[in-house]
């Protein structure tokens, strides 16, 4: 960091201090409720569809795999439609928490980089948003069952 | 001669002529108050192209070649190209800059660059070493989006005090002879780092810039914000112009009404999502050079001074910790 100019007749620290009064604060109120509503409305349709192939034939236990790879497809679909991004504007941590948010990671970034190539764009670069998730998603599982099968 | 005047300005004399200038813009821009004033507009983000830096170059070199053809200019005509944009290695000005085929000065300054080609433009004219120059600047919020940020169909809620990068892309004949506006003055500003780190609030970074260049612009030509029908800062947007405001004041100067920002000026917040305002190169590119331009054709504004501010950062130095350094940059326009 360069020292300030005499022109400006303030020290950095009294700037970062005005800068931090000036900065608008996060709206947290309307954050919090639109997360509420919006991912009570993703779990209520991932719920939907979960009872759906239930009806099926599926146990319970058995529809929970089919039931996150629809809400994912959606997710995607609605991503590779453009409208996504727009809806997660929206609602904020109602969609980007949930599993919607990964799948939306991820095919962003494989529509992103897929004028990279196959390998170097899709296959290097789609993981570039979601690439921690799993990672440390990965390590997490390993750890807790290792625990359990421990103990 | 053109001479050096106090610290950081230039007097430009003979002053160059901006006698020609040219905008194209995206359809977010060209559907706000001043999408009238843009030459041509593109209702498609991808302007028919395969990827949205091809389309950045296209409107760079449309924006050149309407520049040319309002005064009936063959690119033979050009001396230099002088280009810059947001882009890694600014591809966008390099590649157009092999299209049209003349020489080249590539320049970087962020969302500096428009002040800084006409800058260099016009010190170029005044010197004697070029009769004809052109300058330009593009921007693509989808380009940019996915450079500085995240892929352009992530989804997340931006925050308040982020600005929404302006599609676009302008360009100006800088000329020894021609038609009013003049480049009458410039001055080049120091690059100043008050140690900001959130990318997503640049106005708070460059707002020191802006008002540094400013204030040595007043001194150096004994001058006033009075002086000015018009200025304009080129993307500060809401956040950056409070501040702004409140550093010159400190030093004495006060912005009154002929005071704004490109960044306020190119949308319609009330209708249109774009947080604290517009930024790019583009921003003020499009606002100097499309809407201000034909303000002072018509005779409405006769003396507009423009800084456009750049934050000097990559994606890289960010994410080790660095801060953001900015700079800033005024041309003084006159009729």
């Amino acid at each position: 960091m360069a020292a300030v100019p005499e022109e400006l007749k303030i020290t950095a620290e009294e700037y970062r201090e005005l800068a931090r009064k000036e900065k608008p604060p996060p709206p947290l109120l309307f954050n919090a409720l639109t997360a509420f509503f919006s991912g009570g409305a993703v779990c209520l349709l991932g719920q939907v569809i979960q009872n759906g192939y239930i009806a099926f034939g599926f146990s319970p236990e058995e529809a929970a795999n089919p039931t996150v790879v629809t809400v994912i497809f959606i997710a995607s679909l609605l991503t590779g439609l453009g409208l996504f991004d727009h809806l997660a504007n929206l609602t904020g941590a109602g969609t980007a928490v949930p599993v919607t948010g990964f799948a939306n990671s991820l095919t962003a970034a494989a529509l992103e980089f897929k004028k990279e190539g196959l390998v170097l764009g899709i296959g290097s670069k789609m993981f570039s948003q979601a690439g921690s998730v799993i990672l440390f998603g990965v390590v997490t599982a390993f750890v807790v069952g290792l625990i359990s099968a421990l103990f | 001669m053109s001479k050096k005047a106090g610290q950081q300005s230039l007097l430009l004399d003979p002053a160059p002529f901006l006698s020609s200038a040219a905008t194209v813009a995206g359809p977010m821009e060209g559907k706000g108050p001043l999408g009238g004033d843009f030459d041509l507009v593109y209702g498609d983000l991808r302007a028919s192209q395969k990827s949205f830096e091809a389309a950045e170059r296209k409107m760079l070199q449309e924006a050149c070649s309407l520049a040319l053809e309002k005064r009936s200019f063959n690119l033979a005509d050009i001396d230099y190209f002088l280009s810059g944009d947001l882009l890694n290695q600014i591809t966008v000005s390099g590649y157009s800059a092999a299209a049209l085929g003349r020489p080249y000065f590539g320049l970087y300054g962020a969302c500096s660059t428009l002040a800084l080609v006409l800058s260099w433009g016009g010190i170029l004219v005044a010197g004697g070493f070029a009769c004809n120059v052109l300058a330009a600047t593009s921007s693509h919020h989808c380009s940019a989006e996915r450079q500085f940020r995240y892929p352009t169909e992530y989804g997340f809620r931006r925050p308040t005090q982020a600005q929404w990068t302006v599609t676009g892309a302008a360009a100006a004949l800088i000329s020894a002879a021609g038609e009013s506006p003049r480049i009458t003055a410039v001055t080049i500003g120091k690059v100043i780092d008050m140690g900001e780190k959130d990318s997503f609030n640049l106005g708070a970074a460059m707002a020191p810039a802006a008002a540094s260049t400013m204030i040595l612009h007043f001194q150096d030509l004994q001058r006033n914000p009075r002086y000015y029908d018009l200025i304009v800062t080129g993307d500060l947007g809401q956040v950056g112009a409070k501040l702004l405001r409140q550093l010159l004041a400190r030093s004495g100067y006060f912005l009154e009404q002929n005071y704004n920002d490109c960044g306020l000026m190119i949308y319609n917040p009330a209708v249109q999502q774009v947080g604290a305002g517009g930024s790019g190169c583009a921003c003020p590119g499009v606002v100097v050079l499309g809407h201000l331009w034909r303000r002072m054709k018509s005779g409405e504004l006769k003396k507009v001074l423009v800084i456009s501010t750049g934050a000097l950062h990559s994606t890289t130095t960010l994410a080790q910790g660095d801060t953001i350094p900015a700079v800033a940059h005024a041309v003084a326009l006159e009729m």
